[in-house]
């Protein structure tokens, strides 16, 4: 019988055949935590009675949720993992360095690779075709210690979406209506193959957008297949293969659910409060005010990102009575966007641009919510108290329906302002 | 040994943004105070009245979201004694174990707020004493079943010299 991607990747981990539904305990290429989950990593690595970590220079801790610190507590958690990484060899990632699944892309993650991270958009990794799945603090002590961990090979999903994008329509659009059909556990245990040609189309910034949000459907991995243009990424960032694992789904390979869907039919969608699978197309959605717009994180704070927003801000400002919150997703991409002047484009807007990092998604600083506020965010999520404040409201979106908002200072169609 | 308490009732999708909020964050490596605002997002009146030994049953998709452990560590810190739902995200059910948490799969409709439940997991029975009901616990696969007798993964560890225990 044929092997999905997932069978391929576990079973030359485990070093045997493992098929759908097995548990496997498999060697971890990459492993890493970040500021919010490092800690009690790090505090559960040493209960263990672990002290040095195995292929230190596959082990990453990233300072990007508290980033700067905001807050004493938070500075003494940092300070607690410089120490854990400067013991044991671990890499640090600094803050404003960028956010971990960004900057894991950039520079970690291969194709094939068996990657799990104590944060539950580590499966932004799939789009290099790695089974890069999210777990807890003590799983990753255990990858950190031992270089093992147990998986359960899940079972898959094909999501096959042919035809092209239209205008004003994104790997976000087509990503929030997989999830709004599917529903938020629709996948919960299994993996999904995105497949098909309107894949295919997509940048690598637009596939790590749908690799992201993976888990929003409860997925453990959101696997893209390796083609010309995921090998031209990793040859531009100085790791091109020099000999590819079989990445192939068999052509025999069972599936346990096979989802069409046909891209040129698609609208700008969006995610309405408070759960990622109640989305609607921008032509059900009240166009109502707008008091935040955040662009950004590991889902849509890639340079392609802010090209999309910055071409739709060119010449025009923010409404008076709406901010816009700018956030690139690692140093590279803040470098790369002021070289191209996209970050002068936000600022003569009216927006504000941030040091790279989780920013204003995870509620702990850099745009948290007030009482009653709206915002739409190009984030991952907008479960209640997600951006810090359980009575404020958050519609996910694409980059260019939240630039078009924040200058109509209401939910706007990207339609009308794409050039 | 049997779980005794009462249930207090969850709706579905209750986040971890719901149980350890990120507006808390930096409580974090504080989990004793962490664990006096768990839930509170969904529940205002659950952390300060919750007994050991009660019971939060929620609905579908029972902890969605973050990997964040701090958020099926601090239900377990708060006293409850399992987590009652009729489907759990996958990262939190995972992590449950991982912290010794029970968490059983079940229909939850026909538990009400406040009913009196007793848990006996080596029997794999949960029996509603208010109702007057009873359900069967499916067993859990081996793997985790290993983790959770252990205590969680930690000893689970420490009890297999230092390795994972399930080759």
């Amino acid at each position: 019988m044929g092997k999905t991607i997932s069978e391929k990747i576990l079973s030359a981990h485990a070093g045997y055949a493992v098929k759908a539904n097995d548990i496997a305990v498999v060697d971890v290429d990459l492993a890493y935590v970040q500021d919010g989950t490092g800690p009690l990593t790090v505090r559960q690595f040493k209960t263990m009675g672990f002290t040095a970590v195995p292929n230190a220079s596959r082990r990453m801790i990233y300072l990007d949720h508290a980033s700067p610190s905001p807050r004493r507590e938070l500075s003494n958690d940092h300070k607690f993992l410089r120490d854990f990484a400067r013991e044991t060899g671990v890499i640090l990632s600094e803050i404003g360095w960028g956010i971990s699944h960004v900057v894991a892309l950039e520079k970690y993650v291969n194709p094939g690779d068996v990657v799990v991270g104590a944060d539950s958009h580590t499966c932004t990794g799939g789009a290099l075709c790695a089974f890069a799945t999210g777990m807890g603090s003590t799983d990753i002590a255990v990858a950190f210690g031992l270089g093992k961990t147990w998986l359960r090979c899940p079972e898959t999903f094909k999501m096959r979406a042919e035809g092209r994008l239209p205008k004003g329509v994104y790997s976000k659009d087509l990503m929030l209506h997989f999830i709004g059909l599917i529903g938020a556990e629709g996948a919960n245990y299994k993996a999904v193959e995105f497949s098909g040609s309107a894949i295919r189309a997509l940048t690598m910034d637009a596939r790590a957008t749908m690799s992201n949000m993976a888990v929003e459907c409860g997925a453990k991995v959101g696997l893209i297949g390796i083609d010309d243009v995921s090998l031209a990424w990793l040859k531009l960032h100085g790791r091109a293969p020099k000999q590819l694992p079989d990445l192939e789904p068999d052509r025999d390979a069972v599936y346990e659910r096979v989802i069409e869907i046909d891209a040129e039919k698609l609208k700008p969608t969006l995610s309405c409060p408070h759960f990622v699978d109640n989305t609607r197309t921008i032509d059900d959605v009240e166009r109502v005010r707008v008091d935040q717009v955040f662009l950004g994180t590991s889902t849509n704070g890639r340079i392609e990102d802010l090209r999309i927003a910055a071409d739709i801000l060119k010449g025009r400002t923010v409404k008076p009575g709406t901010r816009l919150i700018v956030t690139p997703g690692s140093r590279e991409i803040y470098a790369q966007a002021a070289q191209e002047g996209l970050l002068q484009v936000f600022v003569d807007a009216g927006g504000v641009v941030t040091g790279p990092g989780c920013g204003a998604c995870v509620g702990v600083h850099e745009g948290i919510l007030g009482d009653g506020e709206v915002c739409v965010a190009t984030q991952n999520r907008n479960f209640c108290g997600r951006m810090g404040n359980p009575n404020a409201s958050i519609y996910l979106a694409s980059p260019a329906l939240a630039a078009a908002t924040a200058i109509e200072g209401r939910i706007a169609d990207p339609r009308d302002h794409v050039k | 040994m049997k779980l005794t308490g009462k249930a207090w009732k969850f709706g579905d999708g209750i986040s971890t943004d719901h149980i350890a909020p990120g507006r808390l964050f930096h409580l974090r490596s504080n989990l004793p105070e962490l664990a006096k605002h768990v839930l509170e997002d969904a529940r205002a009146d659950f952390a300060p009245n919750v007994k050991p030994g009660d019971f939060v049953v929620g609905g579908r998709n029972f902890g969605q979201g973050s990997s964040r452990e701090h958020a099926p560590t601090i239900i377990k810190m708060a006293g409850v004694s399992a987590v009652l739902a009729k489907s759990v995200a996958r990262i939190f059910y995972r992590n449950a174990i991982n912290v010794g948490l029970p968490v059983i799969i079940m229909d939850t409709d026909r538990i009400s707020e406040g009913d009196q439940i007793e848990v006996d997991l080596a029997e794999g029975v949960v029996l509603n004493r208010t109702q007057g009901t009873t359900h069967a616990i499916p067993p859990l696969p081996l793997t985790m079943r290993k983790i959770l007798s252990d205590g969680g993964l930690v000893e689970h560890i420490k009890k297999h010299g230092g390795k994972l225990g399930l080759d």
